[in-house]
């Protein structure tokens, strides 16, 4: 049988809800497996459905705890659960020791949740190679909401935020100072922040520190906010002015001000900046927009081992998946990554004909031995490869 | 896809039933992890059920139960039913720990491949994993 017609039976079975069937268009995706490209054209059509979520955050703060607690509620509200969780390769023999399921024991039995673990296989952005294709599969059986576990991140694993719709970012108390969460990186791509382990000491401190970076550049209450439009014309130097009515703006203050000994006229003052920081963001990011509606990542507590607080971060995952369809971001977002998809495509296409019409030429074997040689710099050698192989 | 990437052998290790040790499981995996195959270790305390879905969600090349609690004689057993009943014919069964020499006949007969006992020798356990994997 042609890879063609493996792939067409593959999908027949898909299609029937066969797990065995989804279990192996996985592993072809994950082997680049000749069928893979076929497959994942006949399931392209049926893609686009699921709400993705990605789960990234320190190791050990207890991402695999918290997926097993998330599918739980999720089934308990009666959608179907796919769960993709990603740990590192060695470096060393490319093997891995895949362990998110250990912790994922409560859900894993419920026939309504599907469970795969990945190897990162030396890919270095937090998932693996084969996360995007794997995550398309799933979604075309028909999972309603798909959790991407990432390899435990430091700061700069910021892939996830371009396959999740709704990005939670998982921190536990003690790791650092106010500095951390400023940085660039992980801490800025959160659509929901989640403080686990909030049982213990130091876990208000680091929710406070994460809402106080979050007022430098998002205004609002936690969630949606429909800002009042006639607040769009007053500007925010206007709306500091007027004592910062802006949604938020107080809880926001009594951070600034937790010991109290401020005076009225500083605070206002205050006020004012953090309204004109926050408006400046809003016009470099379209963070906060006066007349907009907008979203203000919420910040929630959570202790997974014992479930709590996982019934408000559902709430929360609904609640940004519907802000994205209301402003109409899950559609550009489609859009975005479609035309992203295209150009990866294109670009890896065009490359390898390119260069395969140079070696079978017998050009690149020459230019490559004067590059080597020094007497030929790259860019002026990759020009000539370009100027007579490509696009012929 | 990115360059295609070499297939990569993959192993659930299981732990099955009331079977609290798990020191043996731990070594054979990472053995494993550092012949460049990818282990899914389920944890401890899996009933067949669990660990039969493990084996179909991963896609697993091998199954490698340890068992040091007596129990190999029904649980390897059922969990190697409940694998045919769901269609699973091409995934190699291991088995490891403490399993008495007259009870090795059974599970071979129930569709063991081999029966690793103590002291077993780790890089034969990779060598009879890696050339007998079935697809």
């Amino acid at each position: 049988m042609r890879p063609e017609d493996r792939a067409a039976e593959l999908f027949t079975r898909l299609r029937s809800g066969d797990r065995r069937a989804l279990a192996r268009a996985i592993t072809w995706i994950e082997n680049g497996a000749e069928e893979a490209t076929a497959l994942v054209r006949l399931v392209y059509p049926l893609t686009g459905r699921a709400h993705v979520v990605g789960i990234t955050g320190p190791p050990g703060a207890g991402k695999s705890t918290l997926v097993d607690r998330l599918a739980g509620e999720q089934r308990a509200r009666g959608r179907s659960v796919a769960i993709v969780a990603v740990d590192p390769t060695s470096p060393f023999s490319g093997g891995a020791i895949l362990g998110d399921r250990i912790r994922m024991q409560r859900t894993l039995t419920d026939p309504g949740v599907f469970m795969r673990s990945l190897a990162a296989r030396g890919h270095l952005g937090g998932l693996s190679p084969a996360t995007g294709e794997v995550v398309s599969v799933l979604d075309a059986f028909g999972f309603d909401v798909i959790l991407v576990e990432t390899v435990g991140a430091g700061q700069s694993e910021v892939e996830i935020m371009a396959l999740a719709h709704t990005t939670c970012v998982v921190v536990v108390p003690g790791l650092g100072d106010e500095i951390q969460a400023i940085k660039a990186g992980i801490l800025e791509i959160g659509d929901v922040f989640v403080c686990n382990k909030a049982d213990r000491e130091g876990a208000d401190r680091t929710v406070n520190e994460i809402e106080m970076m979050l007022d430098l550049g998002h205004m609002g209450q936690p969630g949606i906010n429909r800002w009042p439009a006639e607040q769009a014309e007053e500007g925010g130097a206007a709306a500091g002015a007027a004592g910062m009515a802006l949604p938020g703006a107080d809880a926001a203050l009594r951070r600034l001000d937790r010991t109290g000994h401020h005076s009225a006229e500083d605070l206002a003052r205050a006020a004012g900046y953090m309204t004109r920081a926050a408006v400046h963001a809003a016009e470099r990011h379209g963070t906060a927009r006066p007349g907009d509606v907008s979203w203000r990542p919420p910040v929630l507590k959570t202790v997974a081992k014992d479930g709590q607080g996982v019934p408000d971060l559902v709430d929360r995952l609904d609640e940004h998946l519907a802000f994205l369809r209301e402003t109409g971001r899950w559609e550009a977002r489609r859009e975005q990554d479609a035309a992203q998809r295209l150009q990866e495509l294109v670009g890896q296409r065009a490359a390898r004909a390119t260069l395969e019409r140079a070696r079978a030429a017998g050009d690149l074997e020459v230019l490559v031995r004067q590059v080597a040689e020094r007497r030929l710099d790259p860019y002026t050698a990759a020009d000539e490869i370009l100027r007579n192989h490509w696009g012929r | 896809m990115e360059a295609a990437p070499a297939r990569r052998i993959r192993v659930l290790v299981a732990k099955l039933g009331l079977d609290a040790h798990d020191r043996g499981a731990k070594v054979v995996a990472r053995a494993y992890r550092d012949a460049g195959f990818e282990v899914i270790y389920t944890g401890l305390y899996q009933r067949p059920e669990a660990v039969a879905a493990a084996a179909i969600q991963e896609d697993v090349d091998v199954v490698a139960v340890s068992s040091l609690a007596g129990a190999h004689g029904v649980l390897i057993p059922e969990l190697i039913r409940l694998l045919r009943e769901q269609g699973v014919d091409d995934v190699l069964i291991l088995a490891g720990g403490i399993i008495p020499d007259d009870e090795v006949p059974a599970l071979l007969e129930a569709g063991v491949s081999r029966v690793f006992g103590p002291g077993s020798d780790l890089e034969e356990i990779i060598e009879y994993t890696r050339e007998n994997v079935k697809r």
